[in-house]
């Protein structure tokens, strides 16, 4: 259940689920156990393909990143596995490397608190102020991202560079006579992130503010709860579910994020996803890059699991 | 309540604007008389003609648009499939089913991406190529065509279907003629959304495309990474249109079916 609402969560506005009714996710009458032969045959013809697919072009994969992870590689930089080691996993976590750990959860975790803390005031502005119009204010923040993320990064390099459109403004305006150094830097990968991942933060927020029922906190304003208090103690618990969600949904992109670092943080900002895509693309060295990869999937999916973990105790219990 | 109501709107617009103010300097970029992009110059509308008389990137185009046919055709029969099974049926293994299908989702798609690489290149040899991209592009689509539809058909009551075949349909008949009708919105929207993603997707193509199979966004990548030419913001001034339009109009479609049909426990 704690699944269902990070999923129906991802799913943009207009895309079917935003309209499902809440609460449907165990809906349906399936047939129950020790089902006759036919029903296991249609169960079975509608699970095995997409299974099986998922299985050969996924798991697979990932398994073989492991394996490779422990290889090694000969003269001519192939991948040969006749000493399986962990000794790629000790250089991911050698000292010299500790700059780009920091450097990719610095920028995950920055991004995360911003899209949290600009997310949060308007998902609830457009619950509660929205009106008619909700679904179209949803509609227009999941707009920019149904855009190309690749041109949206481009645009801001266009707004960002030293003769860019920001510069332009701040020296038209007097603020500065030389160019601020806005492009390469920490301000404007975190810019860049934030900017991308802001609608990932909105939606999960938005469907557990609008679905907390107004009379809780009005309860809780008669029993003379001042309004800060009511939003403590009341909107933030019962919007929780949505705020976790909201939390993975901005970091697992942020941290495997290497478009942005590259384009907006420039040659200097290492971080691992750009050491990962270098490792591959140059053609040196797979087993490390596998290793860095494999570290990456661990950290993404140790987050997930341990952000859930609240959330999951909380649905089931209620 | 009024000055708090006041104070958010306030917010609410500088993030709106926030949003949007990339997207319009691109655009007006666009129309920009300077082969230097970073100063206004004067308007024009040659660089639109230019976008089209380019050779490499109608090539990388077309790359593209067959990259995302497959993958879309792909991933919306699989996740269809396995969307109605996890909505309707009780089945052996329907929770790892539900891991197998959330796991590629909070996978880092640079991870997806270097898996794939390897395991093409350690098992089959290859080096990119459109079949290899397609299949990648395919693999990533399942699940959120899964989740659309899955949605959605959790959401139709069963006694529609139980109905029909009380009224003489056959298994396959209610289907076709209840089921079907009532879940293809979603399943539209789920291959819309796979369109999206693959048309948008650099990640997972600069590990697993090919000589002669570069997708838009890896040429455009290459442009913008090294030396920009005003080009790349009318080509980009153009996919932001028509995905804006196309997206507008599914939201409309979905939104005017979803008022006009019935419910569960409604």
């Amino acid at each position: 259940m704690a699944a269902d609402v990070r999923v129906t969560s991802a799913t943009p506005p207009g895309i079917g689920a935003a309209g499902a009714p809440p609460g449907t996710g165990a809906a349906g009458a399936p047939p129950g156990t020790g089902a006759p032969l036919g029903e296991r045959l249609t169960s079975a013809f509608l699970v095995v393909p997409g299974v099986a697919w998922l299985i050969v072009f996924f798991v697979l994969p990932l398994a073989l990143i492991f394996l490779v992870s422990l290889g090694s590689t000969d003269a001519l930089d192939r991948v040969v596995f006749d000493r399986l080691s962990l000794d790629n996993y000790v250089r991911a976590f050698d000292p010299a490397f500790l700059p780009t750990f920091l450097n990719s959860l610095r920028y995950a975790t920055a991004t995360t608190v911003l899209s949290l803390a600009i997310g949060y005031p308007i998902a609830y502005w457009i619950s509660r102020y929205g009106g008619r119009h909700k679904a179209l204010l949803l509609i227009l923040v999941m707009l920019p991202f149904w855009t190309s993320y690749l041109i949206r990064t481009y645009a801001w390099m266009i707004i960002l560079r030293d003769n860019g459109v920001a510069n332009a403004l701040l020296q038209a305006v007097g603020l500065t006579n030389e160019p601020i150094i806005l492009l390469n830097t920490d301000f404007s990968v975190i810019l860049g992130m934030t900017y991308g991942f802001l609608p990932f933060a909105i939606l999960p927020l938005f469907v557990t503010i609008d679905r907390l029922d107004p009379a809780l906190v009005a309860a809780a304003r008669d029993l003379y709860a001042s309004g800060r208090q009511a939003f403590l103690h009341v909107t933030i618990p019962l919007t929780m579910p949505g705020i976790v969600a909201a939390t993975i949904l901005t970091f697992i992109p942020a941290i495997g994020d290497f478009v942005t670092p590259d384009l907006l943080g420039g040659a200097e900002t290492t971080t691992i996803a750009k050491v990962v895509q270098e490792v591959f693309l140059e053609g040196r060295d797979w087993p490390y890059g596998a290793a860095l990869g494999f570290v990456l999937m661990l950290i993404t999916l140790g987050g997930t699991i341990i952000a859930l973990r609240p959330l999951r105790q909380e649905v089931v219990g209620g | 309540m009024t000055g708090r109501n006041r104070w958010l709107g306030g917010f609410a617009v500088l993030i709106y604007g926030f949003l949007f103010a990339p997207i319009a300097v691109l655009i007006v970029f666009s129309f920009n008389d300077s082969k230097r992009n970073f100063v206004w110059k004067g308007f024009t509308l040659d660089w639109y003609p230019t976008v089209f008389g380019n050779e490499d990137l109608i090539g990388a185009l077309f790359v593209t648009l067959r990259v995302a046919a497959v993958a879309v055709a792909v991933a919306t029969v699989l996740g269809t499939l396995l969307g109605l099974a996890l909505a309707r049926r009780r089945f052996r293994g329907r929770a790892a089913t539900e891991t197998l299908l959330l796991v590629p989702m909070v996978t880092p798609e640079i991870v997806m991406g270097l898996s794939l690489l390897i395991f093409f290149f350690q098992l089959f040899d290859a080096r990119g190529s459109f079949a290899q991209l397609a299949l990648a592009h395919a693999t990533f689509c399942i699940s959120y065509v899964a989740i659309v539809v899955r949605a959605r058909a959790a959401g139709m009551d069963p006694r529609l279907e139980e109905a029909a075949r009380d009224l003489g349909a056959s298994a396959l008949g209610a289907f076709r003629y209840v089921t079907l009708p009532l879940i293809l919105p979603a399943i539209v929207s789920g291959a819309l959304l796979a369109f999206a993603l693959s048309f948008d997707d650099y990640v997972v193509s600069t590990f697993n495309a090919g000589v002669g199979s570069s997708t838009l966004p890896l040429y455009i990548y290459g442009k913008i990474k090294f030396g920009v030419t005003p080009e790349i913001n009318a080509i980009s001034t153009i996919i932001v249109a028509v995905t804006a339009v196309v997206i507008l109009a599914a939201w409309r479609i979905g939104d005017r079916r979803e008022r006009s049909e019935p419910r569960s426990g409604r």
